[in-house]
């Protein structure tokens, strides 16, 4: 009897255990937009959404500049991670030897692993010289921090889409190729556009990533608060903006700042949510 | 349909192209590691390691950086451990699947996604302010460990899963009780599992910078406590390199932090091959 009200006992403290992940993420949205929602509504939404100037200790709570900014890197990005990501995937999957991918898989996950200050410290080093004394420009640019992020994302992109295209059913492949297919027909014909869900999904919470990443793009990006008129033009974006400021910033400055973080944490829930549709996965279970 | 090249050569034209899509991430990741060691690697000395910083950091060693890297990521990962493996053990032992599991999985991989510095804001607000912890080893410290749970979580679920079945099955015809059985038999088997996800954990914390740098601060002091403030590596690193305060420390400190990674890593995946070849 006693064992069997422990056992009761027991269960009720692994559930409140595994319901503390969305208790956080529901203390992390109360709290972020506790602190950023009243000024916001209080200096009226489109001041922030569609604002120019950031000024915040002036009144000025422009966010439109780094709205821009964050889905033109993102996007920039993506040019960079899809292509180069979406093959890395199809090599591990399809071309490579098993011992070869055994090798490349773990050096992928090592890349997750760099820190976002070591990225942006290469950036810097490499990236940044290299735009100044070929393409022109300050160097710290929008470009510099597109093709960061596209590197940094890889491996999200990479590991997903693998899956997505592991999950084909081997038939299909079987199927195409028993017809005269190359393997490379069947790969491009059959085999990706059955796995374009996951391969969706891949690429959403890639952009996800990107628009997420904030020391590595704070290094290389330049911070000017502005609408880039070029590719080698400086900006700012949304993780940029917050982590500049937060480290002095008071009073409506602070809250302003907060703000920034709910336009961020709105963007990346629709993106989560987004990839985690079924009619986006595709789910046929 | 007139074809200018003939489908075999555009297969192998392909394959070349995947191998060299291949080849050039591997090149960027052993150039970003090998620019950092080549460049960092003299800078290590025991000195470098053991002594504390002077001048902001351009002279000195970064002692109370390893120090507050490792006071920091140990708290996380003692809070979100026990969280997390509850967790998985409650999903796949004492629930089937229903609609609240599915709210408690996406619950979990939405907090994957959130960026850090949206956990770098939540943990000033929280437990910096709300909770008067201040900057502090204590405020860092549970910022990464709400931010660590999801990987824990996810590592530690796919581990009891692949427990098998009549491991449990025999535990419960001895008339073990579920907890028995879960504590005696499935966690031990699942061990190594485990164990991945906490290094794996610990790699994240490690590296971690803008959620840290607004929670733990950036005191150059070693911690004396869970409530004094402390700097880890990775912030450290920021500072130096963004500065500009002294490239030769901040190459130093970065070859710390990069090596440090590639062990966590290595020592990830020899454990989840060893767990895969005693499972399968």
């Amino acid at each position: 009897m006693r064992a069997r009200r422990g056992e009761a006992l027991i269960e009720r403290v692994l559930l409140f255990l595994a319901l503390s992940a969305v208790a956080m993420l529901g203390l992390i949205a109360v709290f972020i937009f506790l602190q950023g929602l009243p000024i916001m509504l209080e200096h009226g939404p489109g001041s922030f959404l569609l604002g120019m100037r950031w000024a915040p200790t002036k009144g000025g709570f422009g966010l439109l500049p780094m709205i821009l900014s964050s889905v033109i890197v993102t996007l920039g990005a993506m040019v960079i991670a899809v292509p180069l990501g979406l093959a890395c995937a199809i090599f591990l999957s399809e071309i490579a030897p098993r011992r070869v991918a055994n090798l490349v898989r773990p050096a992928i996950q090592l890349l997750a692993g760099i820190p976002s200050v070591v990225f942006g410290f290469i950036g810097i080093l490499i990236v940044v010289p290299l735009i100044r004394n070929y393409l022109g420009g300050p160097g710290l640019s929008v470009l510099a921090a597109t093709i960061i992020l596209g590197i940094m994302v890889l491996p999200t992109l990479i590991s997903i889409a693998e899956d997505a295209i592991e999950a084909v059913p081997k038939p299909y492949k079987e199927g195409a190729m028993a017809l005269g297919c190359t393997h490379s027909q069947a790969i491009f014909g059959v085999m990706l556009p059955a796995a374009r869900g996951g391969i969706l999904a891949a690429i959403i919470l890639a952009m996800g990533r990107a628009v997420g990443e904030t020391m590595a793009v704070i290094m290389v990006i330049g911070n000017a608060a502005i609408i880039p008129q070029s590719p080698l033009d400086p900006a700012r974006t949304l993780t940029s903006n917050i982590a500049l400021e937060m480290g002095y910033a008071a009073g409506e400055h602070q809250k302003a700042l907060f703000a920034t973080g709910v336009v961020l944490f709105v963007f990346i829930m629709i993106l989560n949510s987004v990839a985690t549709l079924r009619v986006v996965r595709g789910d046929r279970r | 349909m007139t074809r200018w090249i003939n489908v075999e050569v555009r297969h192998r034209i392909i394959v070349a192209g995947l191998w060299s899509a291949a080849a050039a991430t591997l090149a960027v990741l052993a150039l970003i590691i090998g620019i950092v060691l080549w460049n960092g690697l003299p800078m290590i000395t025991w000195s470098f390691l053991l002594e504390a910083p002077k001048e902001m950091g351009r002279a000195g060693g970064i002692f109370p950086a390893i120090v507050g890297t490792v006071a920091v990521t140990l708290l996380a990962i003692i809070v979100a451990t026990p969280i997390g493996v509850g967790s998985a053990v409650y999903l796949t032992e004492y629930t089937s699947e229903s609609f609240l599991t599915r709210v408690i999985r996406f619950g979990a991989e939405c907090l994957s996604g959130i960026p850090s510095i949206i956990f770098g804001l939540f943990g000033f607000i929280f437990f910096v302010i709300q909770l008067r912890m201040g900057w502090s080893v204590m405020s860092g410290g549970l910022t990464l460990a709400v931010m660590i749970l999801p990987t824990i979580m996810r590592t530690a679920e796919e581990a009891v899963k692949s427990v098998p079945e009549s491991y449990r099955e025999a535990s419960f015809s001895t008339g073990a009780t579920r907890w028995q059985t879960v504590t005696q038999v499935v966690l031990p088997a699942a061990l190594p599992g485990i164990v991945t996800g906490i290094v794996l954990g610990i790699g994240r914390g490690v590296g971690e910078t803008a959620a840290v740098i607004f929670t733990a601060g950036s005191s150059l002091h070693i911690p004396t406590s869970v409530f004094s403030p402390a700097r880890t590596m990775a912030v450290h690193f920021y500072i130096l390199a963004r500065e500009g305060l002294s490239m030769p420390h901040a190459y130093g400190t970065a070859a710390v932090l990069v090596i440090l990674i590639l062990a966590i890593n290595v020592t990830a995946n020899w454990l989840m091959l060893r767990f895969r070849a005693k499972t399968s």
